[in-house]
């Protein structure tokens, strides 16, 4: 129960304050992304270190083999990855046809152009 | 039959809303709508007054709470004064509406015969959460009716009407429903109350003030606001809705919920419900003192409505059978004599257009039968006889002293004072003052003039004959 | 045979339509499935309601993987209840959405939306029935990602930012759900849901079992618009296309509180929740706040769609308050508010997609007069306004009585008072309009303006008179409600 025995939740947590950090702090819609990616890839490492046991290996019934890894945290991760890919592609497609709407990718200047053109209805 | 009550208005509501396009026809259907629920109501008088209570369910609304009517004497009184009301006034309508080209009509019809289709909901509903639903459905439906003209005037009052009414319903009123089923498991309206002894005495004060204060058509300062505010309507709106089927829907439920929620025998002589006279005794005073000083007529009789209305609740806070009786009673006369005060009120100014008390020097002697049926009605209200005024307060005034609320029957004295005050110098200025010019003016037209001698006519014919009235307020009190 | 797999059916029959759509790009072909595969829903929803009356809890082995291995698909009295409320609404917003789409979007995405709408619906069928918790987040990803296109079609550009935002907050709570169901995983070893409860018992003291629980509050919290996490939700309504927002007000947030309602009651516990963890206080504070802030801010909106999109905020905290009273009374309450919110604001925010073809526009201002140009239209939204108030006779007064009832049980007087004090500023709102529509004259060249099509107004109308006819024979949605309850509570229903 020491720090370098929990280092890839360590991790995990610093990935995911830094995703987040990038989403709440970035005005690039772009860049909102790809924290949101970093934040989401911080969740596949919490999912698979556990499933792993030093010195198991795969899950094929052996006469050799007695101890395995969990099978189960992959085929969640690669669903999860999939639909990370999903989000992903979609954000961007978004941010695509924001650009050819607004002009810009930047919330900030966004907004802006919201409001002038409120304030002229 | 019973159903029929209800639904004979709905369906002329829809009738009329169908004849639109052809006035004579849809005036026609309101007074066949009118008449056959008199006829309707009139059929069930017999059974009851024989002591049956014919009931009928409706839908399951919540479980163990159904949408269901009963008929009991109160109801029934209730009923019948409004019913009968309904086609005087429909009379009085078409004079009036004609006569001062209002727009809107059909909706006017409309809103009014779904009106009345509440207001028999209301009297006929079996228990506390049916009565809530038809009293919730009056506001909305008369909120039309109060905006008719639509201008800004208009939608003030409206806004007045709609939040006073809905707010206390809401606030104090469904606490209260919801408690009393917490506490009662029951919503029924028994004779002799659901409360029980599982509540302490307390408890039943402060529900007795979450329902007189909740129920807002009965006009308790200090939330009697609305009522004058409503006087934007139409003058046959505030005759019928505002001095019989609105404001009585008020006083009956607060009637309705003394004796068949807490039970008259259960809350006599508690510490904790003593204020309520006082309240009462007090809404009185002051209204018939800001009634002494408007100048405006629909709103001196607005407040004039206040008061008498508090005579109702004043009555029956005195929790004795007499005096029930009374508020019974005073729910009919009031009626009577009230809608032949604003039918004179809405005949003035369609003859004169004239709405200050201080303009009507010398007008009595242009429309001697107007203010002639104003005469009876303010003479009933005072409590002169012979005027059916004069029977309710006797009993209410019996049940005062036999239970010796000396207070009580002072502040009866007091406020027939000040409803001379406030009645008499219109009579005087009326008949006995000159005209300040020459108006060129008559009688209202004939149908308004039929409609408002039929119920003074009404008023007197009480007095004399007060037998089904009597006999159904005393079945109520139990004596 | 058939009858035997329709839990799967449930959601397969959506999800295989939506590619076939994408395939044949056809407007009109891809409407016609869209209804079929509503109303199929629809069916199976209910002969599925039946049988958990019959039986209890049916449980379906996905690809006859038997649980706790394989997926699990669990319908029990709560789930069925949620199952027949989505496709209700699907099966009403789907035939009125032709003319609407029609209205609003060019030719060549109609049959986009169509698809989506599919896959959203095949999403929150989804994440109702099943009883695996990983499977739950593929279909909130499935219900979330087809959402957000379906905002993103809106015609206005600011649709695309909600979109986004939505999007980008979406995903942070999906996400957060599954770090919750991980720690769940790691402290059980088991995803599926019923399995999970059992294990659950016997670690329930341990902090990554709190940490999991705060990190679904928040990430379902998200989904479902709790307070103060509502911010992307006004945008997301005012600028989606008409049926999109009828359909998503009726049933996306509900299937949220779904999910939280079965992780509180029946995954974690009372004695956790509630007991250990001052969750109570939380839910109805939070709750109140949503309450009266929502309402408030609903008064002063402009727009008629944000009104009624902040009021859903507000009207979600009821539910949530119902959630955190956590009595008979409160649950029954909660849980047939779902139902009876979702036909309420179902019914006025397709009344409003009429407004919106015909006027162009639900902001206030240009709705005056509407009263003469759209009779029906504005009959409806106020009818539909009583409900949101609680006038008797309405659907919404049943839900109040209920929380009013279940606040009262606890004694929480002043939580009652406030129920009730909060009807009102929902009457403020509501009077907005009537005044509008009411009382203002038409601008001049509205004059010309006629009620919405019948294909629209029909569906609208079925839903308004839902509300008043579930307001007076309440016992179909009651007696649900009171099941589900009951099962939530853990005592016989």
């Amino acid at each position: 129960m020491s720090f370098p025995g929990h280092y890839t939740y360590w991790v995990t947590i610093f990935l995911m304050i830094a995703g987040l950090y990038i989403v709440i702090a970035r005005g690039n819609l772009v860049k909102k992304l790809i924290g949101l990616g970093i934040f989401q890839t911080s969740v596949y490492l919490l999912y698979i270190a556990p499933g792993k046991l030093i010195g198991g290996t795969a899950p094929i019934l052996a006469a050799s083999f007695h101890t395995y890894s969990n099978p189960l945290p992959h085929v969640l991760i690669l669903t999860a990855i999939v639909v990370g890919v999903a989000t992903l592609a979609l954000g961007l497609a978004i941010v695509v046809r924001i650009r050819e709407a607004y002009d810009t990718i930047e919330e900030d200047e966004i907004l802006e152009k919201d409001r002038a053109e409120e304030a002229e209805e | 039959m019973l159903l029929a009550a209800l639904f004979i208005p709905a369906l002329g509501a829809l009738a009329i809303a169908a004849c639109d396009r052809w006035p004579d026809l849809r005036e026609t259907v309101t007074l066949v709508t009118a008449g056959s629920l008199l006829y309707c109501v009139l059929s069930l008088l017999g059974p009851v007054l024989g002591g049956a209570q014919p009931q009928v369910m409706l839908v399951q609304m919540l479980p163990g709470i159904a949408l269901s009517l009963r008929i009991e004497p109160l109801g029934m009184l209730f009923a019948l004064v409004a019913s009968t009301l309904w086609i005087v006034n429909s009379i009085y309508s078409i004079g009036y509406m004609r006569a001062n080209r209002e727009p809107h009509q059909t909706r006017f019809y409309v809103c009014f015969a779904l009106a009345l289709a509440c207001t028999m909901g209301i009297a006929f509903s079996a228990n506390l959460l049916t009565l809530y639903l038809f009293y919730e459905a009056l506001t909305l439906i008369t909120y039309p009716l109060v905006t008719h003209h639509g201008d800004d005037e208009a939608r003030r009052g409206g806004r007045l009407y709609l939040g006073y009414l809905l707010a206390t319903s809401i606030v104090f009123l469904l606490p209260a429903i919801v408690i009393t089923w917490a506490v009662a498991g029951t919503l029924e309206f028994k004779a002799g109350g659901i409360l029980g002894g599982g509540v302490s005495n307390a408890a039943i004060g402060g529900l007795l003030a979450l329902y007189m204060f909740g129920i807002g058509k009965a006009a308790l300062m200090p939330f009697h606001r609305w009522l004058p505010a409503a006087m934007v309507a139409p003058t046959p709106v505030s005759a019928l809705l505002h001095a019989v089927a609105v404001v009585k829907a008020g006083v009956f439920s607060v009637v309705k919920v003394v004796v068949y929620v807490f039970g008259v025998e259960r809350i006599a002589g508690l510490a904790s419900v003593e204020w309520l006279p006082f309240v009462a005794g007090f809404t009185i005073i002051a209204a018939s003192i800001v009634a002494l000083r408007s100048d405006n007529l629909k709103r001196r009789l607005a407040y004039s409505t206040v008061s008498q209305l508090s005579y109702i609740v004043l009555s029956v806070s005195l929790l004795a059978p007499l005096s029930v009786v009374g508020a019974a009673l005073h729910i009919a006369a009031h009626a009577v004599s009230k809608i032949t005060l604003f039918f004179a009120a809405g005949a003035i100014y369609t003859a004169s257009h004239k709405t200050e008390v201080s303009q009507l020097d010398g007008i009595g002697r242009r429309m001697p039968w107007t203010l002639g049926a104003f005469a009876v009605g303010a003479l009933s209200l005072i409590g002169v006889p012979p005027a059916v005024g004069f029977v309710s307060k006797w009993f209410i005034f019996q049940g005062a002293a036999a239970t010796g609320h000396y207070l009580v029957m002072a502040v009866l004295g007091v406020s027939a004072l000040l409803n001379a005050a406030y009645f008499l110098p219109i009579l005087y200025a009326a008949f006995f003052k000159a005209p300040a010019q020459g108006a060129d003016h008559g009688e209202a037209p004939l149908t308004m003039v039929i409609a408002l001698c039929a119920t003074a006519s009404l008023t007197v014919g009480l007095f004399f004959y007060p037998q089904i009235p009597l006999a159904l307020a005393r079945q109520l009190a139990g004596f | 045979m058939i009858a035997d797999h329709l839990p799967a059916l449930q959601v397969v029959v959506p999800l295989l339509a939506a590619p076939l759509m994408m395939l044949v790009r056809r407007g009109t072909f891809a409407w016609l499935v869209a209804v079929a595969v509503s109303w199929t829903t629809l069916a199976i929803a209910f002969a599925l309601a039946v049988k958990v009356r019959e039986v209890g809890v049916i449980s379906y082995a996905m690809g006859n993987w038997p649980p706790p291995w394989g997926i699990e698909y669990r319908v029990d009295a709560l789930n069925s209840f949620v199952l027949v409320l989505v496709s209700l609404v699907a099966s009403v917003v789907a035939p009125y959405a032709r003319t609407s789409v029609a209205a609003e979007l060019p030719r060549d995405q109609h049959y986009l939306v169509f698809t989506m709408f599919s896959l959203c619906l095949a999403g929150l069928l989804g994440i109702t029935i099943t009883g695996d918790a990983f499977n739950l987040f593929v279909f909130l990803e499935i219900s979330s990602l087809s959402t957000y296109v379906l905002i993103a079609l809106g015609r206005n550009r600011r649709a695309l930012l909600a979109a986004y935002q939505y999007l980008v907050l979406g995903t942070i709570g999906a996400t957060f759900y599954i770090i919750g169901v991980g720690l769940l995983y790691l402290m059980t070893g088991t995803l599926n849901l019923a399995d999970m409860a059992q294990r659950l018992r016997d670690v329930h003291e341990m902090r990554p079992v709190l940490a999991a629980l705060a990190f679904i509050t928040a990430g379902v919290g998200l989904k479902l618009a709790l307070f103060p996490l509502h911010f992307w939700l006004p945008n997301a309504y005012a600028y989606a296309p008409s049926a999109i927002t009828s359909f998503l007000a009726a049933s996306a947030t509900k299937v949220s509180v779904y999910v939280l309602l079965r992780y509180y009651f029946l995954i974690f516990g009372v004695p956790l929740v509630f007991g250990r963890l001052p969750m109570a206080e939380v839910l109805i504070g939070l709750s109140v706040l949503a309450v009266v802030s929502a309402s408030l801010v609903a008064v002063f909106q402009r727009d008629l769609k944000r009104m009624f999109a902040y009021s859903s905020v507000a009207q979600i905290g009821y539910i949530t308050m119902g959630m955190g009273l956590a009595n008979k009374a409160g649950m029954t309450g909660a849980v047939v508010h779902l139902f009876n919110h979702g036909i309420t604001k179902g019914a006025i925010f397709l009344l409003l997609g009429g407004v919106a073809l015909r006027v162009g526009s639900t902001s206030l201002e240009r709705v005056a007069g509407l009263a003469k140009t759209m009779p029906l239209t504005s009959f409806g939204i106020v009818l539909g306004g009583m409900s949101l108030i609680g006038v008797p006779g309405t659907a919404g007064f049943i839900s109040k009585w209920y929380l009013v009832l279940g606040a009262i049980e606890h004694g929480y007087w002043g939580l009652a008072v406030l129920l009730v004090v909060s009807s009102l500023i929902a009457v403020a709102y509501v009077w907005r309009f009537v005044e509008v529509a009411y009382f203002r004259e038409p601008e001049p060249g509205a004059a010309r303006l006629a009620e919405a099509p019948g294909s629209m107004l029909i569906p609208a109308w079925i839903m308004v008179a839902a509300c008043v006819y579930f307001g007076l024979d309440t016992s179909l949605p009651l007696d649900g409600a009171r099941a589900a309850a009951a099962l939530l509570l853990g005592g016989a229903p």
